[in-house]
Order: C-alpha cells, then sequence, then structure tokens
C-alpha cells in the first residue's frame, strides 16, 4: 500500500521534473543536427521560471474560464502523465483510468484549451482552435482504434497489464502490432503539435495551430500551457515505449534494484524517442494544413485495418 | 400496487389538461400548471424509483375497460418500464421545475399550458401500455399532444412547416408500428403483450417486424434517414418542450423498440444485431456532421439528439449480438451501455435545451452567430452548460463518457462473436463511434466557443440579463447529475441491474461493492475505470499547481487589449463565427458527404463592391429519399386534381365503374 503510493507518487513527480529536460534535449538535438549550437538543456526549465514570475496580461475580453483552463489542462495532462508506466508499472492508481480513460482524458484537457482559443475572441485564437479540433477529429478516432487493437493483443485495456503482457514476449511479431505502431507514431506526431503537421517553434505563420490558440496567454498562464505540451509529448514517448519497447520496467513487486534498472531504461527511452524525433523533424517539411487530413485518415486507416484484422484472425 | 399509483398520476395530468385551458388565461396560472406538473411528476418518478429497485410486483396488472372492448387496457409495470418511467419523469420534473421561471415569458400560454400535461401523461402511459392497442394509442397521443407544442408558436411560417413534416413522419412511424404489432399478435388478434410474448413468430415475419420496428419507432427516435423531421420540429417547440422532446420522447422510442424487439419478438438472430448496428454507426456520425454544420443552436442540439441515439442504438445492436450468440454477461454489459446513454443522454440535453432556452429568452436569440461573450453577462447560465457540454462530448469524469466508455467496452468483447458479417461490422461501427465522440467534442466547442465566449457580437447578446433563479435550479440539478452519473457511475449500472436481467438473463457484476467505488465491466485485470478518483485526481493536481504558483511565483495580473499579435481589431466581426469555426472540418468530411462547395466572389480591381465567400451544402439524404417522394405525391395529386371537376354523368359513370372492378376482384378472388 505505502509502496504503491511511494511509487505513484515518485511517478508523478518524474514526469514532472523530467518533461522540460526532454524537451530541452530535442531542441538541442535538432540544432545541433543543423549546425547550431542551441538553447543550453535547460533552457526550457529557466523559461518556465522565469514566465511564472512574470505578471498576468490578461485581455480586457478574457472570462474567468479563460484564466481556469491553464490549471484544468496542466491537470489534466499531469493526471494522464502518471497514469502511464514509465519505469514500474506497479502503479497505485494505474487501474483508476485505462488507456481509453487516459486518452479521453486528454481529450477534456485539449477540449478546454480549444475554449480558450475562443474566449478571447480574436481571429488567430479561433483559426488555432478550429484547426485543432479538425485534427483532433482524425486522431482521436484513429488512437481509439490503435487502443483497439493493443486491447484485443493483450486481452486489456489497462496500460500496466498490457505493459506486463508486451514484456513476457508471448505474442512475437504481428502485422496488427506493426500497423498500430506505425498509426501511434503519426498519432503522437499530431497531438504533440510537431513538425509535419505544425511548427512548434513558429509564432507567426497562418499554418500554425496549437500556438496561434495559446496566443493570448502570458506569464504564469503560458507557463503551465507550455509545461502541459512538454508534458503530453513526455507522455506519447513514455506510452510507445511501454507498449511496444516494454524492455525493463519494474513489475509491480519488483526490487528496489530493478526499480533503478527501471528509471535507467526508461531515460533511455526518452533519450532514443526524442533523438529519432529530433531526426525526423528536421529531415522533414511542414505539410499544408489541409494535407494533414490525408495523413491523419491514414493513421485512422492503419489503426482500423489493425483493428480489422484482430477481428478476422488470431495470428496475424 | 405501484402501477395503480403510477394511473393515477397519470389521470392527475390527464384532469390537469382542461384545467389549464381554464387557468392559461389568469396570469398566475403558468405558476400552478408547471407546479402542479412538477409535482406530479416528482411522485411518478418516485413510483418508478421503487418499481426498478423492487418495491411492487413487476407482474401486477391493471386491466381498464377502456380501448378493444374484447381486450380492454393493460397497464403493468415491469424492470423495464420502470427504468423508462425513471427517465420520462426525471426530465418531466427538470422542464416543469424550468418552466416555472421560462414559461412565465411565454406570450402565447394558452398554446402550451394545456397540451403540456397531456404530453407528459402520454409518454407516461406509453411506457406502462402492457398491450398493443393501448400502446399505439398513447403513442399515437404522444405524437398529436407534441406537435400541438411545436405548432404553438403558429406564426413563425418555419414552424409550420416544421409541424407539417412532423406530422407526416409521426403518421408514417405510427403506421410501420401498427404493422408490426398487427404481424406480431397474428391473425388472432392477441394484442396484449403475454400473448405475443408466448408465440414464437416465424423466422421471416419476425424479419419483417423487426425492420418495421426499427422504422417506426426509429422514426420517433430520428434514426437516419428517418431523421428530417427532428431538427425540424424539436427546435420549434418551446425550449422546455424541445428538452422534453429531444430527452425524453427520443428515449421513450427507444424503449419502443427495446420492448419488441429484446421482449416481445422472441430469441433473436444474429443478423438482427447487424441492422441495429449499421443504422446506429450510420446515425451516430451523419448525426454529428449535420450538427457541425448548423449555426442555430437549438437545431445544432437537436441534429446531437439524432447522433445520441445512433450510440444508444450501438450498444443495444451489439447487446443484441451477444444474445443472439448466447453470451449472456457480454449483452447485459452491452445493454448496459446502452441503457445507461439513455439515461445519461436524456440529463444531459434536457440541460443544454435548457441552457439553450434560457440564451433565447435572454437575448431572442437562436442563431449563434449573433451571441457571443454570454460568460460575462450569464456567468451561471453559461457554467451549467459547459458542464452539459463536457457531458455530451463524453469527456471524463462526466458521465457521457462513462457510458461510451462500456459500449467501447463491449465492443473490444466481439471477437468472439462467430458471424463473418459482424466481424467485419463491429470494428467499423467502432471506429464511427469513436469518430462521432471526437466530433462532437469539436461541435461542443464550436457551440460553446461561439455562444457563450469571444465578444457579443449583438446588441442583444451584449445586454443580455442572467435567467432566473428556478430556470437556474432546474440547470444546476441536472448538471449535478451529469457530476455524480460521472464519477459514481457503479450505482447506476447496479441500478440497471433488473432490467438487463429481465432482457437478456443476467446483469452485469454488482458494482457497488468494488473498492474504490470504481466500475469493473468484467475483471480488474481486463478493464476498470474510477471516475471519482480521477475527478479527485484532476482536482488536487490543479490546485496544488494553483496554489504553489500564487505562493511561489506570482498572482499578480493585469488588464490590457488583446494581444492577437500585434493587430487586434475592435470590432466583434473580426471573430471566428460558427460557420467559419467548422469551416476545416467542413473541407475534411463536407465535399463528400454534404458536396459543400465554398464560392468566392472577388470583385475586379477598382471596383468598390464587397467580396463575398458563399458555402453551399446539400442535404443529400433529404435530395435522395424524401424530395423525389414529395415530388411524386404533389405529381399524381396535380393529376387526380381533374377528378374534382368532373360532372354528375361523369361522376356516377366512375362510381359505377369503381363498382364493377371491385365486384370483378371479388368474383376472380372467390
Amino acid at each position: 500500500m505505502i509502496r504503491g503510493f511511494a511509487l505513484q507518487g515518485a511517478q508523478m513527480l518524474l514526469v514532472l521534473l523530467l518533461s522540460p529536460l526532454l524537451t530541452g534535449f530535442v531542441r538541442k538535438v535538432k540544432a545541433r543536427l543543423l549546425r547550431r549550437q542551441g538553447p543550453p538543456l535547460l533552457q526550457p526549465y529557466l523559461d518556465l521560471i522565469r514566465l511564472m514570475r512574470k505578471d498576468v496580461v490578461l485581455a480586457e475580453s478574457a472570462s474567468w474560464l479563460f484564466r481556469v483552463i491553464p490549471y484544468i489542462v496542466v491537470a489534466g495532462t499531469w493526471v494522464a502523465a502518471s497514469l502511464v508506466p514509465t519505469f514500474g508499472s506497479g502503479l497505485m492508481f494505474s487501474w483508476s483510468a485505462d488507456l481509453i480513460a487516459i486518452i479521453a482524458l486528454l481529450g477534456s484537457a485539449r477540449f478546454f484549451l480549444a475554449l480558450a482559443g475562443l474566449d478571447v475572441g480574436t481571429s488567430f485564437g479561433g483559426i488555432g482552435s478550429s484547426r485543432e479540433v479538425m485534427i483532433a477529429s482524425l486522431a482521436e478516432p484513429a488512437m481509439l482504434m490503435i487502443v483497439f487493437t493493443l486491447a484485443l493483443i493483450a486481452g486489456s485495456t489497462q496500460l500496466s497489464t498490457m505493459a506486463a503482457y508486451m514484456l513476457s514476449g508471448e505474442e512475437g511479431l504481428r502485422v496488427s502490432l506493426g500497423l498500430a505502431l506505425l498509426a501511434l507514431i503519426i498519432v503522437a506526431i499530431a497531438e504533440n503539435a510537431r513538425i509535419p503537421i505544425d511548427n512548434p517553434a513558429t509564432h507567426l505563420e497562418l499554418t500554425m495551430v496549437h500556438e496561434a490558440m495559446v496566443l493570448e496567454y502570458s506569464g504564469r498562464h503560458l507557463a503551465l500551457i507550455d509545461l502541459s505540451s512538454e508534458l503530453k509529448l513526455l507522455l506519447y514517448i513514455s506510452l510507445i515505449g511501454c507498449l511496444f519497447a516494454p524492455w525493463g520496467i519494474a513489475g509491480p513487486d519488483a526490487s528496489a534494484q530493478a526499480h533503478a534498472i527501471g528509471v535507467v531504461t526508461y531515460l533511455a527511452k526518452l533519450a532514443v524517442g526524442g533523438f529519432l524525433l529530433a531526426v525526423f523533424e528536421t529531415a522533414i517539411s511542414k505539410m499544408r494544413v489541409f494535407r494533414v487530413p490525408a495523413f491523419l485518415g491514414a493513421a485512422l486507416m492503419l489503426g482500423l485495418l489493425a483493428t480489422l484484422l484482430m477481428f478476422v484472425s488470431r495470428s496475424l | 400496487m405501484m402501477v395503480v399509483y403510477a394511473l393515477y398520476g397519470v389521470a392527475a395530468l390527464v384532469v390537469l389538461a382542461p384545467v389549464a385551458i381554464a387557468l392559461s388565461a389568469s396570469p398566475r396560472g403558468t405558476s400552478v400548471v408547471y407546479g402542479a406538473s412538477l409535482m406530479i411528476t416528482l411522485t411518478q418518478g418516485m413510483i418508478a424509483l421503487l418499481s426498478l429497485f423492487g418495491y411492487s410486483d413487476p407482474s401486477s396488472t391493471v386491466t381498464l375497460p377502456l380501448g378493444l372492448p374484447w381486450l380492454g387496457a393493460h397497464f403493468r409495470i415491469d424492470a423495464l418500464a420502470s427504468f423508462f418511467l425513471v427517465v420520462v419523469n426525471l426530465g418531466g420534473a427538470s422542464a416543469s421545475l424550468f418552466a416555472l421561471g421560462y414559461g412565465r415569458h411565454e406570450h402565447s400560454p394558452q398554446r402550451v399550458l394545456p397540451f403540456y400535461p397531456a404530453y407528459l401523461a402520454a409518454m407516461n402511459l406509453v411506457v406502462m401500455a402492457d398491450d398493443a392497442f393501448s400502446f399505439l394509442v398513447s403513442w399515437e397521443f404522444m405524437s398529436l399532444t407534441s406537435w400541438a407544442l411545436v405548432i404553438a408558436h403558429h406564426r413563425i411560417s418555419e414552424n409550420v412547416r416544421a409541424g407539417y413534416i412532423y406530422l407526416l413522419m409521426a403518421s408514417f412511424g405510427t403506421l410501420a408500428l401498427l404493422l408490426a404489432f398487427g404481424l406480431l399478435a397474428g391473425a388472432d388478434g392477441n394484442y396484449a403483450f403475454d400473448a405475443m410474448r408466448a408465440s414464437h413468430p416465424s423466422a421471416a415475419l419476425a424479419a419483417l417486424v423487426l425492420v418495421l420496428t426499427i422504422v417506426g419507432a426509429g422514426s420517433k427516435a430520428g434514426v437516419v434517414p428517418l431523421h428530417a423531421w427532428l431538427p425540424l420540429a424539436h427546435p420549434a417547440a418551446p425550449s422546455h418542450v424541445s428538452a422534453l422532446m429531444s430527452g425524453v420522447m427520443t428515449k421513450v422510442a427507444v424503449y419502443g423498440l427495446v420492448r419488441i424487439v429484446f421482449d416481445l419478438l422472441g430469441p433473436p438472430d444474429w443478423w438482427w444485431s447487424m441492422a441495429v448496428l449499421a443504422v446506429g454507426g450510420i446515425t451516430a456520425v451523419m448525426g454529428v456532421l449535420y450538427a457541425l454544420m448548423q449555426h442555430d443552436l437549438k437545431r445544432l442540439l437537436a441534429y446531437h439528439t439524432v447522433e445520441n441515439i445512433g450510440i444508444i442504438y450501438i450498444g443495444l445492436g451489439l447487446a443484441l449480438a451477444f444474445k443472439a450468440y448466447d453470451m449472456p454477461l457480454a449483452a447485459a454489459l452491452a445493454l448496459t451501455a446502452g441503457l445507461f446513454h439513455v439515461f445519461n443522454h436524456s440529463v444531459f440535453k434536457s440541460l443544454l435545451f435548457f441552457g439553450a432556452g434560457a440564451v433565447l429568452n435572454a437575448t431572442g436569440e437562436r442563431d449563434m452567430e449573433h451571441l457571443g461573450g454570454l460568460i460575462h453577462r450569464m456567468p451561471q447560465t453559461a457554467f451549467v452548460f459547459l458542464v452539459g457540454c463536457v457531458a455530451i462530448s463524453a469527456l471524463p469524469p462526466l458521465n457521457g463518457f462513462v457510458s461510451e466508455w462500456l459500449t467501447f467496452q463491449a465492443i473490444l468483447l466481439s471477437p468472439q462473436l462467430p458471424a463473418w458479417g459482424l466481424k467485419f461490422l463491429v470494428p467499423a461501427v467502432g471506429a464511427l463511434l469513436a469518430l462521432s465522440a471526437a466530433l462532437a467534442a469539436a461541435c461542443f466547442v464550436k457551440a460553446f466557443g461561439v455562444s457563450f465566449l469571444g465578444r457579443a457580437r449583438t446588441p442583444a447578446a451584449a445586454q443580455a440579463q442572467e435567467t432566473d433563479s428556478n430556470s437556474l435550479a432546474a440547470m444546476y440539478f441536472l448538471a449535478a447529475l451529469c457530476l455524480v452519473a460521472g464519477i459514481l457511475p457503479g450505482f447506476f449500472i447496479d441500478a440497471l441491474a433488473p432490467v438487463t436481467k429481465s432482457l437478456v438473463g443476467v446483469s452485469m457484476p454488482h458494482q457497488a461493492g468494488v473498492e474504490w467505488l470504481s466500475i469493473v465491466p468484467i475483471a480488474e485485470s481486463r478493464s476498470s475505470y474510477n471516475g471519482l478518483l480521477v475527478f479527485i485526481f484532476v482536482l488536487l493536481a490543479g490546485s496544488t499547481a494553483a496554489f504553489a504558483i500564487h505562493r511561489l511565483a506570482s498572482d499578480k495580473l493585469r488588464r490590457g487589449p488583446a494581444w492577437d499579435c500585434g493587430y487586434p481589431d475592435p470590432s466583434p466581426a473580426t471573430q471566428y463565427t460558427a460557420s467559419s469555426f467548422a469551416q476545416p472540418i467542413r473541407r475534411v468530411y463536407g465535399t463528400s458527404v454534404f458536396r459543400a462547395r465554398e464560392i468566392g466572389e472577388i470583385p475586379p480591381p477598382g471596383a468598390t463592391t464587397p467580396a463575398r465567400l458563399t458555402v453551399e451544402l446539400r442535404d443529400l439524404i433529404w435530395d435522395a429519399a424524401y424530395a423525389p417522394v414529395a415530388e411524386a405525391i404533389g405529381y399524381a395529386a396535380e393529376k387526380l386534381n381533374y377528378l374534382q371537376f368532373l360532372t354528375i354523368r361523369q361522376y356516377l359513370s366512375l362510381v359505377f365503374t369503381a363498382l364493377v372492378i371491385l365486384l370483378l376482384v371479388l368474383a376472380i378472388w372467390q
């Protein structure tokens, strides 16, 4: 009991503390790939602290909802990120929300963020929100199809059970797993507003989605929004890690040593994930907004195909 | 015994209707009628709850000497009926409470007050009926009273058209149900439900009854393509009646389907589920896509009713499939999911219609393009409306998510179904369900964001006043129910146990005893969800963040003009509108579903005319299914019009020829 609480608490703190580092790492790698020096690794922490200390400049037309939303968004994302197994699967509360609920919790966060885009009543906020919900309307069903596939393979929608099942290696290679992984990567890119869907580094382009939506935020509110995007990136890399590369994750009753190994392998997974993301983003260019549906539609179709395969055959 | 008390309640409502005619002239009449309706529906709801929890004998029947002379009118409250009675009277009570405030603004109360209690009585009677005759009479009574309420504001020509189409579709639906019951009753005319249950129709007959039921009950529930009347008629009525029509009457239609297909029709064939699932999947996605294209707030909500009926049908279809293959536990799960969504939808849809009514009262506008910024003027209405939006978008921790989650869990059990058709259909329906959930969230970002957030687009919206306390009480009550059903779903699932037990033989595992009040549909290793904990975690995490930042960093705040990348424009017309918000989705889905076209007219350089962007949408279902029928009827009527201007000799010879032909037919027939 106490152990479970301690593990859960450790996980909550770990994801919160690690997520800016991951973003810093991705930025650093991207800069190095472009032969730039790049900002220091710890820059995201400094940014967050600086933003938190600043005054909030609130638009005159902003309502109370606008001020509450950053807390809702960060809380939803943080809770979701704490329920994805990272270094150990013996989380105290992992049963309180299965993978469907975690996805829906992220959906709640997005719902409120899209509302925030409309709250001030500017055209930039509106363009960001409307594009965000369009992307989500394709990414969410694709994600649910991926969840279906994985749940049918593992016989559970519980992430800890899924991770344990994947770790047991009973499954071997399956076509549907491959399709699901591909779809999951596409969804993860879209959900985190990365290139080629959206560019996290721009502020003044009409193609921007996420940055346009949060344009009116400043000070501590902006810090929270940034933190939740960082948490979301960490969440998706952890998710891919715990489902498709579950090596090293400590079981529910594992020793302290196993947990230490779990932490080390988790850090390694994050580094690999962040590195691959940076390479991918450097190698590809941003696509037009109305090409995005085709890209995400592919993820949806892959997910549906994977699920169909699971329905018609136990071995594919 | 309960059924007798419930019939007294119905009688009270029926008596209230003529009393309301007398009272509607006096200024206090509104309060008296709605107050009395509130009391009666509350009592009815209590009776229904007591019967649901087993405090009455489900086999006790009351026979009144009404209706068919050899049959009489039978009434009974079994588990299924008691659940739907709870839904009907919960909706009725909250609508009456809302109307205590809202109804005061009605400019012609004499057109609303008499029909309102009659409509409530009719919905109660449909659910309690235990023979086909009283079922159909009550069903038709329900249609007619609601029709009268739809055309209450008959000076608006749109409403009259809506009422006309509604009347046609309602008669069509009743006709289909009449045929279905006729087939079920067989040649001897055994119209009592008991007799129907005992007789097992042949496979072909059952198939016909199933199709007729889907058409008959489905047209009332608004399944695609029989939905055309719904988005016209539901918004036309006064808002508390819209809430009843969307939140409650569509559920009575679902009751009709469940009663016939699960109860009267005998053991299901596997392909029945295919029909219900396909209808459900298409309805869910089409409903939400239509909704996304709307900018009339009440019509948008009405289209969402179509979507949610689709979700309910998916649950029911899965339950049929599992029942056909004798997988009772899975069937219980799917049926619970469907019925729980019936309850949830009735709660949040009523709430949303009340909110739309409050906005309509405050601004005189239903068109979202004329609203905006209402959160400043009507903060409480905005808050409860937001709760409804989150709930209907199936987002945790509110109730809409729980029933969709249960439906997903049921889908995940379906690979065990052996039929190949289902192996392809079920994953596709799952994808459609997921798509409709995501699109619903997009649609409610639009509905809430454009109406309540941003800046006021018209003076009416800028001067809106918060709505009255009775209306707010009704909305807060429903919003609280959304939260309670979302974080403590176990109790609601347990309450549904007797219903599933009576229809599929078993019920879901008992949930109230599970640790930490979470819900576990099958086994904990398989899936579990705890809305309460998720809610507490989010609350804790959010308040921790707020506390830490305000204490340790900064809590200063100042107001300034909007940033807007340096180009803030004072005109509220520069905001995103409902149609511009829907533009990306329209381009992704609408080009194929609605043949959406954007026509830009850009004047030549130097011209002073403004540039224009027009969007053309076509309703392909209307064009394909309704327009040809209307055209054919119009054509035939025009041709037959000739018969109205004959001379007396011609009429006599026409009658004579007709007589001869009929006699000939009779002679050949024999």
